[in-house]
């Protein structure tokens, strides 16, 4: 898995609630059997004027110039500060492949739905929750911010503000752990388990 | 120490815990074509095996047509949707699992074939690589939804790492009116918690309008949880969990049904167990419900009207209802009851078990759809569904009313196949996300019942049905 530790890097201020894993990436692109390319893709419907399909030219299409993606000022932009409840909806890990392969390395939010938040450290993307009142801070501050992944903090240049994480999901992405290779450390464990389990639950 | 149903479900599941994560062991795991070929990919590059194969349970359900597809897998015209249901079959051959394939009458959405097939059981934990997991939860069972990593992570080690979610306890008491089902409840309750107010929560629903309910409707409620940001949503096991549960093909029999019967009549939540947080919902109270926005939790009774952004004090939640009105091309104020639809869906896992389809037919009954309405589909959740539906005549009445009767998938709840809404086709829909271009880009979705859809593709536009 891909590594965490620190960046720094302007945000990008999509200022909407409630952003659904559809939005982030429609359905039409999860009909991919491959984990990578779906950048291109990234906010489909609010980032082109026309209707997008798998295979299409994306550099061809028309862009909504409206849509804060699209604004060169946040080209190189790697973290996307955004309002609460990011990721609600489907339990779609094309979202996090999207907002990775776009160039997105961390997420600011006041909060996530849960099974998007669980996804991005699988990816090696960083969520960080804030409260609403330094949400609302970042997004008059919009200039560069530092993220220090072990010291778990966000710095303006004249602010620091620590977040949450869990201590092992830190530990593994500081370090680009592979989820499974580290769970089948213990397979003896689950071996034990399982056999009890099932003397005990027959039916299973 | 009292428990409740999560809590035991979590303790009987837990192999070892590390740094506050829990290892738990999964029973079964349920897989479809969308979120599965990048798993199984990772398992080949890593030469890795899978765990037990027993676990799991594999179905096409999203890409698959749901007209005439007689001639298998090539009767999917959209190559891409083709490769994928092609790269299920071909994964799990390889890799030895159990696959309902796409012509089996046991086909159907993922989320329906598992509690009919008894591959859903209660006290199992569960997972798919799809968020309506939670369905599962109605039989008392530990189900909840995850990404394409851990789908994999399941695969390989028969087990996945979780933090504990908090307790609570949604308790509903009274009686639904008639023409009020699970899903007016399941929308109801999304619109006073909202759609982050389950979040980092497991959702018990308990109290007598739930004992009352039927198992489909349980499946609804529970469904819907994850609309409200819940981990999970359970109900605790009772005589209509065991009935339901009985004689279905991957249930138990003789001596092995005894014990487990007298395991699953513990899947409670212990009198005096602690919830982190509890609301009480009165039953009575509660009308037939349609979304009138973008999110589930912009709903209203049928007979309200679309809400007025001035009178909304949170900045946030203003701008939010401005943008949803702008989506879905409505004005503040606006009766429901006076809004034309172009489409009726009935279908989704929400809403595509034999009940739901009685109760759309005994409004259709007799009835024709209204002249405006393009196209009113029905699309049963699995083949047994459609079946016994056709043995019961249902099939006869949607059609003499007009309604389209189609073979079973996911279809357009999220139109992954070639069942979806056009740019600005309005749509009566008994699915349960109403986000922007959900059904279509472009397209407008109002969430309703079965009862409600149906009365509203005879009158054209949002109709509730008399008591």
């Amino acid at each position: 898995m891909k590594k965490f530790t620190s960046i720094s890097s302007i945000a990008m201020p999509l200022d909407r609630a409630n952003i659904d894993t559809d939005a982030i990436i429609p359905k039409q692109f999860l009909k991919s059997i491959k984990r990578s390319g779906f950048g291109p893709n990234l906010f489909d419907e609010w980032r082109y004027l026309d209707h997008g399909e798998p295979g299409m030219d994306n550099s061809k299409r028309p862009i909504n110039p409206e849509f804060v993606l699209n604004d060169p000022r946040y080209s190189e932009a790697q973290i996307l500060l955004t309002r609460r409840n990011f990721g609600c909806g489907s339990s779609r890990e094309h979202a996090p492949w999207a907002l990775d392969d776009y160039g997105f390395r961390a997420i600011i939010a006041p909060s996530f739905a849960d099974i998007f938040y669980n996804n991005c450290f699988k990816n090696g993307l960083l969520p960080i929750s804030l409260s609403t009142e330094i949400v609302d801070n970042l997004f008059n501050y919009n200039g560069q911010l530092s993220i220090d992944l072990d010291k778990q903090t966000v710095e303006t240049n004249d602010q620091s503000y620590n977040f949450e994480v869990d201590p092992e999901r830190k530990r593994r992405l500081i370090n680009g752990l592979d989820d499974i290779g580290l769970t089948l450390q213990h397979e003896s464990k689950i071996r034990s388990f399982e056999k009890k389990h099932f003397a005990k639950f027959t039916w299973l | 120490m009292p428990q409740t149903l999560y809590d035991k479900l979590m303790s009987t599941h837990k192999v070892l815990e590390q740094d506050g994560s829990t290892l738990i062991y999964i029973d079964r795991q349920l897989i479809h074509e969308v979120t599965s070929p990048q798993a199984f990919e990772g398992l080949s590059l890593a030469d890795r095996k899978i765990w037990r194969n027993k676990s799991n349970l594999a179905v096409p359900d999203h890409n698959v047509p749901t007209t005439d597809r007689s001639s298998g897998v090539s009767s999917i015209s959209d190559p891409v949707s083709r490769l994928q249901v092609e790269t299920l079959d071909k994964n799990c051959e390889t890799f030895g699992i159990n696959e309902i394939h796409m012509n089996d009458v046991r086909q159907g959405i993922v989320h329906v074939i598992g509690p009919e097939q008894g591959a859903t059981l209660p006290g199992m934990s569960i997972v798919c690589g799809d968020s309506h997991t939670t369905t599962h939860g109605a039989l008392g069972a530990l189900a909840f939804g995850i990404g394409t990593s851990e789908v994999e992570h399941v695969l390989a080690t028969g087990c996945l790492w979780q933090n504990k979610a908090k307790n609570m306890q949604i308790e509903i008491s009274g009686e639904l009116a008639s023409n009020v089902s699970a899903k007016d409840l399941a929308l109801y309750i999304i619109g006073k918690i909202g759609t982050a107010g389950g979040t980092g929560y497991a959702i018990e629903f308990c109290g007598d309008t739930i004992q009352e309910m039927s198992i489909e409707g349980r499946m609804t409620l529970c469904n819907m949880s994850i609309e409200a940001g819940a981990k999970v949503g359970l109900v605790a096991v009772d005589n209509k969990t065991i009935e339901y549960v009985k004689g279905r093909p991957f249930s138990p029999t003789g001596d092995t049904w005894d014990s487990a019967l007298e395991y699953w009549h513990t899947l409670h939540s212990d009198p005096e167990s602690h919830f982190d947080d509890s609301i009480l919902i009165d039953a009575n109270q509660i009308k037939p419900q349609v979304t009138w926005g973008t999110s589930p939790e912009m709903v209203v009774d049928i007979h309200g009207s679309t809400p007025d952004p001035k009178l909304e004090k949170d900045e946030v939640k203003a701008e939010s209802i401005r943008n949803a009105l702008k989506y879905i091309h409505l004005k503040p104020n606006t009766l429901m009851s006076s809004i034309e639809i172009d489409k009726v869906f009935i279908g989704s896992c929400t809403n595509s078990r034999i009940e739901d389809l009685r109760a759309a037919a005994i409004v259709a009954k007799g009835k024709k759809i209204a002249k405006n309405v393009k196209l009113a589909l029905v699309v049963p959740g699995s083949g047994l569904v459609k079946k016994q539906a056709e043995e019961e005549g249902l099939d006869q009445i949607f059609k003499d009313a007009g309604f389209e009767w189609r073979e079973p998938g996911c279809s357009m709840c999220l139109a992954m196949n070639a069942d979806k809404l056009e740019a600005g086709e309005r749509c009566a829909s008994t699915s349960n996300r109403n986000f922007e271009g959900r059904q279509g880009q472009g397209s407008f979705t109002h969430l309703v019942s079965p009862t409600i859809a149906a009365a509203t593709a005879i009158a054209g536009r949002f109709s509730g049905v008399d008591s």
